[in-house]
């Protein structure tokens, strides 16, 4: 008897064909849009709570509607070309009556799945006629013939698959990986039109040929929050999303602290044995901010510029940025001043200035936002700038923050553009910083150029917990400055170091001669903020080195300074200031035990290079990385390391 | 590549509004999706219409995934319902198009063997009323216990266990057929 129900199994087993691959394909694809449209029906503020009714106006869903297609549709290129047509089409669209009748009634959502056949019928109904887009094509389409909606996305699909692997992030990874999962079907519709902003790894330097290395300080962070949210959806983030310095500068470290009435930061040196190479050292150079008496900071004006486009509707876009900025309202005094601008099709003072004391105005200035229309990023920028000045008052401080997706598509196209519309602006006084929200389109590209052009950092903002780190926690290294332009410079002395090679800060490589150009813009310096740098170094007659010696140079050095490794120097400005300062601090060559900052800050240095593939690490893998990590995690007050321990872990098993 | 990343959390995250979760969850269960849905129907074209209507309804019904089943579980049942609303339009329209009876995998088949065996199930299979079948497959194919079983179908434990032995009887009916 059970022989029989045997028989049965095993023909049922055996009854596997493969899928479709096409299907499959074109199924995915319309099953993202019906994610997308159902998203964007989910009324702000309220992620977690299911919502069944379209609580947002027609026009905006319409809106919605029309920028997913349009984004399906084209290019980077052809979107930043075309969008001020479609732009003038939505505006069309944005002045429909509101109550009108067309569009779906609301109707009850299921609470869960259930058996009984009369209302599974029901279910059918709503399912498929939800949302604005793909919904509405499949519910007139006879299930028989594919509905036209897949007719047109599969094409795109094709087309966009193939650039994959330079452009979108986590593809290269997923193309290389194994079958089973799949996932190079899922993914083309996926986070497409995210750039990162990255260059080459710097390689091997040989001393004898450039003694000099020189860079900007780096306080950003945002890279460190991309790779999470990446690992943490089970996909290895691609390396172009992977900034080492702002990884190794997202954890807080225990570094000696500034004397009081001397320079406003401190600058730690140490030399240490490199985890993955025994024949080289590892160079860690330290900046710690001065932590000013909290009670007296000057007052500040912050001026929120908010991107309250179509794309930022997302859960853990506009919704997560309003409950940031509520939580960090908490951190401000009564006597700083809070504006606020939305840009969407159209930019907009939402908030006149205000005291920060008047919590009920600006909370419901916050509760007006919706989001909806296209990035009007200049016009945007243009009034906070203009709003930060009026605010502007002897000691007093302004910033803005401009919280965004990275969606600048309309008003400027041209990235250089930008920049030099934000330098010329910067003059004013005001700071500029860039909260990144949302994966999908995040224009990390244009973030980082805009925090770095603006004097300000770029963070990226994937949770409430983040928003605790960076607004609430780090608020005062986040709003005041402490140095300006700040440049590290180091000299080695080709007696002691044969070759070295700075493991990050890529986007911040300055010129030699730039080091003394008061005129060359550079990175600030922040409250209580810390900056770590790392040189892997080889000393000279180290089997590690790579550059065999040159037949017409001479291998002569200079005499003296034997027993020095290297030569520190850092120019920084006063905020606002307009003339450097220089400090100098000789590095001693002889090597110690690495400290658990140290260990710890190597630790996510290599975990960095093994997400970059880099060829510096030979054996030494994730594991070893989270060994190395686990075992340095000290403190840790707030478990930002266990988390690191954690992810590095998650990611040596994604890789496999 | 194992996902360390288990489906409630990935599951919870996409109904957060999270797209690359969501998109990994259709990664991971695209495959076993349509599987089901094939051994439910028996017919690839329609299979793959049934999984089209299981993923694009996903969006909508995520809202009401809230964790205290395992995602696999409550992917079933969606599933399951899926195929209920699927059969009950089919058969409003026209003529009971009946899967199980017209398998085009059978034609293709070249060895032997699996011909014999296919044909085996296409006689097994088309015997069982819909809710035989569907309940078989969830036992014996995906292999859920009973209990998993009922939660997936709304049933008790009870009707699970009677349908099964109902497939038997009809196994073994047909056992004696062909005798």
């Amino acid at each position: 008897m059970t022989d029989d129900l045997e028989t049965l199994r095993a023909a049922l087993k055996a009854a596997d064909p493969a899928p479709d691959p096409e299907r499959k394909a074109a199924t995915v694809s319309a099953a993202m849009a019906a994610f997308d449209a159902e998203k964007s029906a989910i009324p702000q503020g309220s992620p977690a709570l299911v919502r069944p009714s379209h609580s947002r106006p027609l026009g905006a869903r319409l809106i919605d509607g029309g920028i997913s297609m349009f984004h399906a549709m084209t290019s980077r290129a052809g979107l930043a070309a075309t969008t001020g047509l479609v732009t003038a089409g939505l505006a069309v669209l944005i002045i429909l009556p509101q109550d009108a009748a067309f569009g779906p009634a609301p109707k009850p959502v299921l609470p869960e799945p259930v058996l009984e056949q009369e209302e599974a019928v029901e279910a059918d109904e709503i399912l498929l006629s939800d949302g604005p887009m793909g919904g509405a094509a499949l519910e007139v389409a006879p299930m028989a013939e594919p509905a036209p909606a897949m007719e047109t996305r599969a094409p795109m699909l094709a087309k966009r698959a193939a650039p994959a692997g330079q452009e979108g992030f986590a593809m290269s990874e997923l193309a290389a990986a194994p079958p089973p999962m799949d996932m190079v079907a899922a993914l083309p519709d996926a986070p497409d039109t995210e750039a990162f902003a990255n260059e080459e790894a710097s390689g091997v330097t040989a001393v004898a040929d450039q003694p000099v290395s020189t860079f900007s300080v780096d306080v950003d962070t945002a890279s460190w929050s991309v790779i999470r949210s990446s690992l943490m959806a089970g996909v290895l983030p691609g390396r172009d999303a992977v900034r080492i310095e702002e990884m190794v500068n997202y954890f807080p470290y225990d570094y000696p602290a500034p004397a009081l009435g001397g320079a406003p930061f401190a600058p730690s040196v140490s030399l240490s044995p490199t985890p993955w190479n025994p024949d080289t050292q590892i160079l860690q150079i330290a900046l710690q901010g001065e932590m000013p008496a909290v009670s007296d900071r000057p007052p500040l004006n912050l001026v929120f510029l908010i991107d309250t486009s179509g794309s930022m509707q997302d859960a853990n876009k506009l919704p997560l940025l309003k409950q940031s900025l509520r939580l960090m309202l908490g951190e401000l005094r009564p006597e700083d001043q809070v504006a606020m601008v939305a840009y969407a099709g159209s930019a907009g003072e939402v908030l006149a200035p205000t005291p920060a004391g008047e919590r009920a105005t600006i909370l419901a200035a916050l509760d007006r936002l919706e989001a909806g229309g296209s990035t009007a990023g200049q016009a945007g920028l243009e009034q906070a700038y203009a709003l930060a000045e009026s605010m502007q008052e002897d000691g007093e401080v302004s910033r803005i923050l401009l919280a965004t997706d990275g969606d600048f598509n309309v008003g400027i196209h041209d990235p250089q553009a930008l920049e030099e519309f934000i330098a010329a602006r910067r003059e004013s006084g005001a700071f500029l910083s860039v909260l990144g929200f949302g994966r999908g389109n995040l224009d990390d590209a244009t973030m980082q150029a805009l925090a770095q052009v603006g004097n300000g950092q770029a963070a990226y903002i994937d949770t409430i917990a983040e928003a605790q780190k960076v607004l609430v926690d780090q608020l005062t290294g986040q709003l005041f400055p402490i140095a300006q332009d700040v440049k590290i410079q180091v000299e080695f002395n080709p007696a002691e170091v044969a070759e070295y090679r700075l493991i990050g800060y890529e986007t911040r490589a300055l010129r030699r001669e730039d080091f003394a150009n008061d005129k060359v813009d550079a990175g600030e310096i922040g409250a209580g903020h810390q900056v770590t740098a790392l040189y892997e170094v080889t000393p000279v007659g180290s089997p590690a080195v790579l550059n065999a010696p040159l037949r017409y140079q001479s291998a002569e050095t200079a005499d003296g300074g034997t027993g020095e490794l290297a030569f520190l120097r850092i120019r920084y400005k006063a905020p606002g200031g307009s003339e450097s300062r220089l400090i100098e601090l000789p590095i001693p060559a002889e090597p110690s035990a690495a400290s658990v900052e140290t260990r710890f800050a190597t630790a996510v240095a290599g975990f960095g290079e093994l997400l970059r593939g880099s060829v510096h690490t030979g054996d030494w893998g994730y594991a070893e990385a989270a060994d190395l990590a686990n075992g340095a995690r000290g403190a840790d007050p707030f478990g930002y390391r266990a988390e690191a321990v954690r992810l590095m872990r998650l990611a040596g098993n994604l890789a496999n | 590549m194992r996902m360390t990343t288990d489906d409630e959390a990935l599951a919870r995250a996409a109904a957060g509004g999270d797209r690359d979760a969501f998109a990994a969850l259709l990664a991971r269960h695209y495959d076993r999706l349509f599987a089901f849905a094939f051994r439910l129907i028996g017919q690839r074209a329609e299979a793959e219409d049934l999984t089209q209507d299981i993923c694009l309804a996903l969006p909508a019904k995520l809202a009401s995934f809230r964790g205290e089943a395992r995602f696999t579980t409550w992917l079933y049942r969606v599933a399951v319902n899926a195929a209920h609303d699927r059969r009950r339009r089919v058969a409003s329209h026209a003529k009971a198009a009946d899967g199980w009876g017209d398998w085009e995998i059978a034609r293709r088949a070249a060895d032997a063997e699996t011909q014999e065996a296919v044909g085996w199930l296409e006689q097994a299979m088309s015997r069982l009323k819909p809710d035989l079948r569907e309940t078989a497959v969830l036992i014996l194919a995906e292999e859920l216990t009973q209990a998993e079983a009922a939660r997936v179908l709304g049933i008790s434990e009870g009707t699970v266990a009677w349908r099964m032995s109902e497939v038997k009887k009809a196994l073994r009916a047909l056992a004696e057929e062909e005798r």
